[in-house]
């Protein structure tokens, strides 16, 4: 509810203001983004994961809510080596959509 | 008796014939210039080089005339490309000697320019313009219903493919049909001209020759002329660079759409997929099908095999990397945090596990119990989570960025004082081989490095009785040819059955880091084949050196999955 006032600024992420054209794109080329269940298996084993910020599911999650500039910084530090995709329990082909992002 | 030796019908063949020619030298001057220059130089240097012009001058008869690996894979299949191939070659050769020793020509001296344009067309049309010896006719007569006996078998292969041992054949466009079916017809023309001399036969002759001729360079048969010039540039060395140039032209024209490397493909399991081989592959990058191209570039495994199978030995696998290396990309990486890495220890024998052994830390803990029962003093490149090795980076095309990558890790590797390096993973291994320049390193696989302990004698293992099947990796078998190693290895510590498929024919696992189209699904499919193809003789316990190939088995075997340094490590 919106009275036009409020204690503290609102939270809440604005689902109509955000850019959505890659994460829209991403959905059309590699449909299995929609089955990940964000239980971050990859983030564990990430080899880049191990010296830097770099997370795949995080990167899901950014470019859900719009967030481009931050989920491609992210995305540079990929070596594609693979593991994330050998352990998701989905069977998402990540190294496809970390490749598609990136093009 | 005739005036002169001419006739309107030798026409057609006479400018099929020229265009052909022409086609074939422009062809062959556009392909050496687009070579780089020190390539164009290594190929010319080689061809004057006595090592290589005898290989040159071997595989140009054992493979364009006789057609040994054809033979070798299928003798039907063998004699009906031999039949026609060389039995065609050894028409136009008699025709020609012919030329030479029946002179006058038919009592007529021709003379001069006029001499040699006869010359061009004469021993193709000689029946019908002069009689020959009856040595000659008996030879001419016998090639040409020995290409006839092979057009038989071709005839009854279209039919049913089985007959020579194909399940799959390639399918062809409008163009390959025609062009097909113009051979098919050359010969059983010849032969009724011949024999009748009935006018409207020398004319279907020659016209079929001239449509055979004008089609040859937009259809598959380019392969005939072009497969010379690839066998001479194979032998210099050279390598394919750019998807659509030079050396790889050479190779997208030798291409003759046999599909010999469908059947073997691991995708084919899945109809859908069988067109996503190799055969149509470079159908599809000849015709300049860009879009095509570019998805079965990135769709295969890049597991080997279709090289293995191909009896013009075309490295396909080169072209679909150079197509993947002329992507262009929008984000570049950033792998400036390596900087940061260090090492923990210098030692004299290092121990890379890589990415994929760490997913599989059984593998890393029996690779130390082995170790330890050595008494090697080792140390770990990457004890908790190094770099990767490139090689995953370097099949999705990103060439610089891998190399990044390698610098770091040839750096970390060298500062070590390291003599020698054991690697847990194939994929690892033929990236350290092929791309790491790590001069008096010795760079060894953990089989071969198990299989010089135990034959040294440096720890004993007690041999069991389970029955084992070895897996061989595709990076490890068909790649650097380590088939032996693993074999004996395992034969110390248990008994050794076959696979259905083996060593160079071994199938990849599914699990492949080299496609990067292929659903789960289709990985599963391909999974399973491998699978049942390596329980062919009921073996308890299958046998991989690959972690990749162990994790993939592992979700679909009925019994258990175990790496070569597992089991060694059991049987200490």
């Amino acid at each position: 509810m919106d009275f036009g006032f409020c204690l503290s600024p609102s939270s809440h992420v604005k689902m109509d203001t955000i850019d959505l054209t890659t994460f829209n794109r991403l959905k059309e080329t590699n449909p299995d983004v929609n089955t990940c269940i964000a239980c971050g298996s990859c983030t564990a084993t990430c080899t880049a994961g191990n010296f830097t910020e770099m997370s795949f599911r995080r990167i899901l999650l950014m470019l859900q809510r719009g967030k481009e500039d931050e989920a491609k910084k992210l995305i540079q530090h990929c070596m594609l080596c693979g593991k994330c995709t050998l352990v998701c329990p989905r069977g998402i082909n990540i190294r496809k959509i970390l490749l598609d992002i990136t093009r | 008796m005739n005036q002169y030796i001419f006739h309107p019908f030798v026409l057609p063949f006479v400018l099929g014939m020229a265009f052909v020619l022409t086609y074939c030298l422009v062809g062959l001057f556009r392909v050496i210039f687009q070579l780089p220059k020190d390539d164009r130089k290594q190929f010319l240097r080689s061809l004057v080089t006595p090592k290589t012009a005898w290989a040159n001058i071997r595989d140009l008869f054992g493979d364009c005339l006789f057609h040994v690996k054809i033979w070798k894979r299928n003798p039907v299949l063998g004699y009906m490309h031999s039949a026609i191939a060389f039995g065609w070659f050894m028409i136009i050769v008699i025709g020609h000697i012919m030329l030479f020793t029946l002179k006058p020509l038919q009592g007529v001296e021709v003379e001069g320019f006029a001499r040699t344009f006869t010359n061009f067309y004469y021993p193709i049309f000689y029946k019908h313009f002069a009689t020959e010896t009856p040595v000659f006719a008996f030879l001419m007569d016998f090639f040409l219903l020995m290409i006839i006996s092979g057009i038989i078998i071709a005839v009854v292969k279209k039919i049913y493919s089985k007959i020579v041992g194909v399940k799959r054949v390639t399918k062809f466009g409008f163009a390959d049909n025609m062009i097909r079916f113009a051979l098919w017809t050359i010969f059983p023309f010849r032969l009724i001209a011949e024999k009748t001399n009935i006018m409207a036969f020398w004319w279907l002759y020659s016209i079929d020759l001239m449509v055979f001729m004008c089609m040859l360079p937009f259809t598959r048969y380019m392969h005939i002329p072009t497969e010379a010039l690839f066998i001479l540039m194979r032998h210099a060395g050279l390598k394919a660079r750019e998807p659509r140039k030079g050396y790889a032209l050479a190779e997208l024209y030798s291409c003759p759409s046999c599909g010999l490397c469908i059947d073997a493909c691991p995708m084919s399991v899945n109809d859908k997929n069988s067109g996503n081989t190799s055969a149509y592959f470079m159908k599809k990058m000849r015709n300049g099908d860009y879009e095509d191209s570019q998805r079965i570039a990135e769709t295969c495994l890049m597991c080997g095999k279709c090289v293995s199978v191909c009896p013009v030995s075309i490295e396909s696998c080169d072209i679909k990397f150079s197509q993947r290396a002329a992507t262009p990309y929008s984000i570049n990486s950033d792998h400036s945090y390596l900087d940061a890495v260090g090492m923990h220890r210098d030692t004299s024998l290092l121990y890379f596990a890589g990415c994929m052994t760490q997913l599989t830390p059984k593998i890393m803990r029996s690779m130390k119990q082995i170790m330890e029962a050595a008494g090697e003093d080792y140390e770990f490149l990457d004890k908790d989570g190094g770099i990767c090795c490139g090689r995953p980076m370097l099949l999705s095309g990103k060439v610089a960025e891998a190399q990044a990558m390698i610098a770091k890790n040839t750096e970390l590797i060298k500062k070590s004082g390291a003599k020698r390096l054991v690697l847990s993973c194939p994929i690892c291994y033929k990236v350290f081989k092929d791309e790491y320049k790590l001069e008096g390193i010795e760079i060894l696989h953990h089989t071969q490095y198990i299989d010089e302990l135990i034959k040294t004698g440096r720890f004993k293992v007690s041999k069991g009785d389970v029955n084992y099947v070895y897996h061989d990796p595709c990076e490890l078998g068909r790649a650097y040819g380590v088939y032996d190693e693993p074999r004996e290895v395992i034969e110390n510590v248990g008994n050794l059955r076959k696979a259905k498929s083996e060593k160079e024919l071994s199938i990849c696992c599914g699990g492949s880091l080299g496609s990067f189209n292929l659903t789960q699904q289709e990985r599963d499919e391909i999974t399973q084949n491998s699978v049942n193809d390596l329980m062919f003789n009921n073996p308890d316990e299958i046998v991989t050196a690959c972690p990749l190939c162990l994790k993939t088995f592992a979700k679909k075997s009925p019994v258990a999955v175990k790496d070569i340094a597992e089991i060694v490590s059991e049987k200490l």
